[in-house]
């Protein structure tokens, strides 16, 4: 408790949360900015008129999809500064060595900066996404299908990154370990990505690859799962039409998604564990 | 039961072998030095003590218990050679972090008196980031000593000290040694061993190559007698052969002015350990 309550208050006094607030009003600005011209778009362009199609089912999904992504994105930012030094890192500045001479172990110093940056990451994409949810109700009148589901889904995918994030840092210098993280982390967009367009072509190799990436990368599975949340009871051509865009064509990796989130992060986490009792400081 | 007991350590880093069976003890409040040249093993064997690094073989316990266990954690005090401190924490709010992480209760009573003893009373509410370096050693030292622990291990602790800031620190080993605390004090600075330690060990490529207290490792230099007709050296005299030596120059007809009975100092018996004499 005192290290996790630790990493919140050099958060706090370093005014990271300060700076990523400012910054995230700005970007929901924006987003209410640009969803407000969107839906006057669709209303004026006479976008109304394609057969079987609602145009603010269709673009009010697309719009917050795209805000997904970037809340992820936002999300993983915030996931990987907030870790991606822990352990090497602080241990190279000789800021872990007084901690770790304390009757505190090894496996709670980590479980306590998984535990409060995930914290953190997780309440910041619930946050904007709920908000931006709001804003394009309030924008074009259209509210997801699902909400408190994607809210998890996301939250459970910036843990996940955490995790691995704080397991990269047992092992690699900070530098490396983030441009780690955010090389795995834009695999796994590609990945899905690519199941998309296999799913478009109906090639079934790229949708092949696509899902072993996914459960590979869970946090890609996580994330897709709450993509497809938001239009999970809309049916007919607005959901093809959905599908055709870069925000649809979610896959539903079942309910063993998320036992299996959970089994990848305890592993993840027991690997650290592992690496790090083993590590010389 | 001794403060620290090092048994038969040995460590490997890849090629490298840091130590080669270095077995030492240290009492119950005793104020052991460490000595030797950089790369030695001395940081090895104190982070070994400290669980920060695991030995190849060979056994460390702190009173009792094996070393990087809860139990030894709670027993010992550390300050790194390198080390570094949350700069956007005060003083007495680092300390009050470590006091909670060691599990003391001595509270704002215990920061306080820790603070004035390494002459930081002033600064308790001043930001890290805004100490001089010798400050935030001494605040350094401070929070090895949070929890009253039984062995206090120190990495080259005066090395960022003004000659005041050195006095106070052993005016502070002192303190402590009366308290009955143990401090296990690895230095580079002999004539602040020499001083302040009982016992000293000195450690040359991974091995102990000579132990004792400073009296015992300082070898007799013979007897220095100052003359009307000059100063006369008798290389190979004992203190107790000084008496003779002057008598005999008095029966000569010599004039004797002075006598001095000369000691090798720990910094010669320490050139001829490592083997730079």
């Amino acid at each position: 408790m005192v290290i996790a309550r630790l990493g919140l208050q050099e958060a706090v006094r370093r005014r990271v949360f300060l700076v990523v607030a400012v910054l995230t009003v700005a970007y929901l600005v924006l987003y209410g900015l640009g969803t407000w011209q969107a839906f006057k778009s669709v209303e004026t362009s006479g976008a109304g008129d394609l057969q079987g199609v609602e145009p603010d089912v269709l673009a009010g999904a697309t719009l917050l999809g795209l805000n997904m992504f970037g809340t992820l994105f936002l999300g993983t930012i915030l996931a990987v500064f907030l870790t991606l030094g822990a352990v090497r890192g602080d241990a190279e500045r000789g800021l872990l060595q007084p901690l770790l001479v304390r009757p505190v172990s090894r496996r709670e110093v980590l479980l306590a900066r998984w535990a409060a940056a995930s914290a953190v990451c997780a309440a910041y994409v619930i946050a904007v996404f709920l908000l931006a949810a709001v804003i394009t109700w309030a924008a074009g009148g259209w509210w997801p299908d699902r909400v408190l589901e994607p809210a998890a889904e996301m939250a459970a995918a910036v843990a996940i990154l955490c995790a691995l994030s704080l397991a990269g840092s047992v092992v690699l210098s900070s530098t490396a370990n983030g441009i780690a993280v955010f090389m795995v982390f834009g695999a796994g967009l590609v990945a899905g990505l690519l199941g998309q367009i296999g799913e478009a072509l109906g090639s079934h190799t790229l949708q092949d690859v696509a899902e072993v990436a996914s459960w590979v990368l869970p946090f890609e599975a996580l994330y897709q799962g709450a993509l497809g949340a938001i239009t999970a009871d809309t049916l007919g051509f607005t959901k093809l039409a959905l599908d055709l865009g870069p925000f649809g064509g979610a896959q539903d990796f079942g309910p063993l998604l998320w036992p299996w989130a959970l089994v990848y992060l305890v592993g993840v986490g027991a690997a650290a564990v592992a690496a790090f009792a083993r590590r010389d400081l | 039961m001794p403060a620290l007991a090092v048994t038969d350590l040995r460590k490997r880093y890849k090629r490298i072998e840091a130590l080669r069976g270095v077995s030492l003890e240290v009492g119950e409040g005793e104020l052991f030095g460490l000595l030797g040249p950089n790369g030695a093993g001395k940081s090895t064997l104190v982070k070994i003590a400290c669980g920060l690094v695991r030995p190849t073989t060979g056994r460390a316990e702190i009173a009792g218990a094996p070393a990087g266990t809860p139990d030894a954690h709670r027993a010992l005090g550390y300050l790194a050679e390198l080390f570094r401190f949350p700069d956007w924490l005060s003083a007495d709010e680092l300390l009050g972090v470590h006091q909670q992480l060691a599990g003391s209760d001595g509270g704002f009573r215990e920061r306080g008196e820790l603070l004035e003893l390494v002459g930081l009373a002033e600064a308790a509410d001043r930001r890290v980031g805004e100490m001089s370096k010798g400050m935030q050693q001494r605040l350094g030292i401070a929070q090895a000593m949070i929890g009253a622990p039984r062995l206090l291990l120190l990495d080259e602790p005066t090395s960022a000290l003004d000659p005041v800031g050195r006095r106070t620190v052993r005016r502070l080993l002192e303190e402590l040694r009366s308290r009955g605390v143990a401090v296990l004090l690895n230095s580079h600075l002999l004539s602040e061993v020499e001083l302040v330690c009982d016992r000293v060990a000195i450690i040359a490529r991974g091995a102990v190559v000579a132990a004792g207290t400073p009296g015992e490792l300082s070898r007799p230099g013979g007897v220095e007698v100052e003359t009307a007709s000059g100063t006369r050296v008798f290389a190979q005299a004992t203190r107790e052969e000084a008496p003779r030596i002057v008598r005999e120059l008095v029966r000569a007809g010599e004039e004797v002015f002075g006598v001095r009975v000369l000691t090798s100092s720990l910094e010669d018996a320490y050139l001829e350990a490592v083997g730079e004499s």
